[in-house]
């Protein structure tokens, strides 16, 4: 197939998948919720009350409506009021993206950064004491709940050795930075197991590959087969990893934001949950689910400029 | 002349059970995992820790020789807490493995056998599905299904057949044209009975080595639930405990999160070395990695 039309495909295909979102979302939210005015107005509102309620809200308009709006928003970006704060959710999301980012981009880049450099070093040793201790520790961090580190992290850095603010944000540089270092922290504890694990996969697969035996054979060194050879091959589903992960990064981190009163989207998200404010709900899922699908086109497509073999299958 | 008696060759199965039996650390994770399903069966039939509710001794007492894990705001015994916990675990393990298993074995085999129009709905379905962020999708149905331990099942089971279901498309497109599959048809087989007779059996290892994994993640995201507010009610689960400890941490009562987590911690672990040693057992491909 050629390199352009598997791309314009693949372009295209966007737009089922998100008309199926838009859809999933509306069945789950507009069509078998249960009645957001009962939730908002409480038990013994009268039904004038409710019928009022549900016509300031556009909950009476036509369900086809509905749905376009839905998917109208996934392109303007423009999901109407919070049923709570009355606030422009657009403004909300503005507002919410820069703390949540000044936690997960440094946290994803030092865990990034360090899980490669463990599994290479892993890779390196496959098979002697050292990756299996490292494994089995990566196993073992994986094993804890990320609830427990957050907790005791908080209680055990923050709160008893003062190592950290316990909690609290300030807007700017650099005032920020003092309340997100152990959230930061907390992050790269709880990826580096699951990372390594994968990052270790990735390489070892090369390694077993014929061209690395080759490489063995003209008698180069394993180092320089290792960080020059294998780690060029290994680029590729690391970048396809690293990207996908990207999405989430804009989302925030949902438990984190909350314990340390970052005030994120992932904290947006949280209260709105704990209030049943189903149009902030329903714009975060929105919002998520088309930065993950424009990820993943920008994961295939750049999968397939570097790797050509995936364009024949 | 020589009669050469026939000897049987052992099949995959039976390899792979030897090859389990063999590694210490995929035994000692059977034994746990058995052990904890043990004590939720006995909690759950009254034998053990039946008596959670009892008032037992002073608010906040601290561990000690007489209770080991030390009590709770109301007095209760935190070891008791615990293993009544266990039951919550094990059963949304096994509740939502098993519905994970089912939507994504059948979706996935269908795909991928019949092909054509059919895969292409189902992959842009799952497609779809997993655009949208997990814990989203696991919110929205416990709002609709209300709390409890039946919603916490469904949430869980029907957001996690994704990766099951593409493992399997991909494995039943590479076997369906493979000669077996070919003699089955020879003899007169039909599509469902190729596909549920002849080829799931040959693919059955990834959905062990799934389950494995699915079982310590719905344990892990229980957890998450009852810290939203959405899991369990009126009955200890590990996530209610951690849940407890938010506001108890700051006055120093650290036990009750430590023995939740604990008890998660040695259960969790053993689902993950067991799904590796399943891994190494079953998929020869990969062994010595």
């Amino acid at each position: 197939m050629n390199i352009y039309t598997y791309i314009m495909r693949r372009l295209l295909y966007v737009i089922p998948v998100l008309l199926g979102v838009c859809a999933i979302v509306f069945v789950l939210f507009n069509l078998v919720s249960p009645d957001p005015t009962l939730i908002m107005l409480g038990k013994h509102a009268s039904v004038k009350q409710m019928a009022e309620l549900r016509a300031e809200l556009g909950l009476d308009r036509p369900m086809l409506e509905q749905y376009f709006d839905i998917v109208k928003s996934a392109f303007t970006f423009d999901f109407g009021r919070s049923w709570t704060t009355k606030q422009e959710i657009s403004e909300m999301i503005k507002a919410g993206a820069i703390p949540s980012l000044t936690v997960t981009l440094p946290a994803f880049v030092f865990s990034t950064i360090l899980s490669i450099a463990i599994s290479l070093l892993v890779a390196f040793y496959r098979g002697k004491a050292i990756d299996k201790v490292v494994v089995f520790a990566c196993v073992a961090l994986m094993s804890i709940s990320s609830l427990a580190y957050i907790l005791f992290g908080q209680y055990v850095f923050a709160f008893k050795l003062g190592l950290f603010e316990i909690s609290g944000y300030d807007a700017g540089f650099p005032y920020f930075i003092p309340y997100v270092l152990l959230p930061i922290l907390i992050i790269v504890i709880i990826s580096v197991g699951p990372d390594v694990r994968f990052y270790r996969t990735v390489v070892l697969d090369e390694v077993y590959q014929d061209y690395v035996r080759t490489a063995r054979a003209k008698g180069l060194g394993e180092k320089k087969i290792l960080f020059k050879h294998v780690l060029k091959n290994a680029l590729i589903p690391i970048i396809t990893f690293v990207v996908i992960r990207i999405p989430f990064l804009i989302l925030g981190a949902l438990l984190i934001e909350s314990f340390f009163s970052i005030p994120g989207l992932g904290g947006i998200t949280l209260n709105a949950i704990n209030s049943s404010d189903f149009p902030v709900i329903r714009a975060m899922t929105v919002l998520s689910a088309v930065a993950y699908i424009i990820f993943t086109v920008i994961t295939d497509v750049l999968y397939t400029l570097v790797d050509p073999r995936v364009r024949l299958s | 002349m020589e009669v050469v008696k026939e000897q049987k060759s052992k099949n995959l199965w039976q390899h792979a059970w030897g090859t389990l039996l063999s590694d210490k650390f995929a035994v000692t994770s059977m034994a746990i995992v058995t052990i904890y399903f043990l004590v939720a069966i006995f909690s759950s039939l009254g034998f053990i820790a039946a008596d959670w509710t009892k008032e037992i001794g002073p608010s906040y007492a601290p561990p000690s020789a007489d209770y080991i894990f030390g009590l709770d705001i109301f007095g209760r015994s935190v070891l008791a807490k615990t293993l009544k916990g266990t039951e919550v675990a094990m059963s949304v393990g096994l509740v939502t493995g098993i519905i994970s298993m089912i939507i994504g074995v059948t979706l996935g085999g269908i795909a991928g056998y019949f092909g054509g129009k059919i895969d292409e709905v189902i992959v842009w379905f799952y497609t779809t599905f997993n655009s949208i962020p997990y814990i989203m999708l696991l919110v929205a149905i416990t709002f609709i299904l209300g709390k409890g331990i039946l919603a916490v099942y469904l949430a869980l089971g029907l957001t996690s057949w994704v990766n099951l279901c593409r493992l399997i498309r991909g494995e039943v497109i590479r076997h369906k044209d493979r000669e077996y599959v070919q003699a089955a048809a020879a003899i007169g087989g039909g599509d469902f009975r190729k596909l549920f007779l002849h080829i799931l059996p040959n693919v059955m290892h990834i959905v062990i080595i799934n389950f494995s994994l699915q079982f310590q993640t719905a344990i892990k995201s229980e957890v998450i639930l009852s810290y939203l507010g959405l899991g369990v009610q009126g009955q200890p689960s590990w996530g209610t405990m951690i849940n407890d400890a938010k506001l108890e941490l700051a006055r120093g009562n650290w036990w009750q999160l430590a023995a939740a987590t604990l008890a998660m911690f040695i259960v969790v672990l053993a689902f993950n070395t067991l799904g590796d040693a399943l891994r190494d057992a079953l998929d020869p491909k990969l062994k010595g990695k």
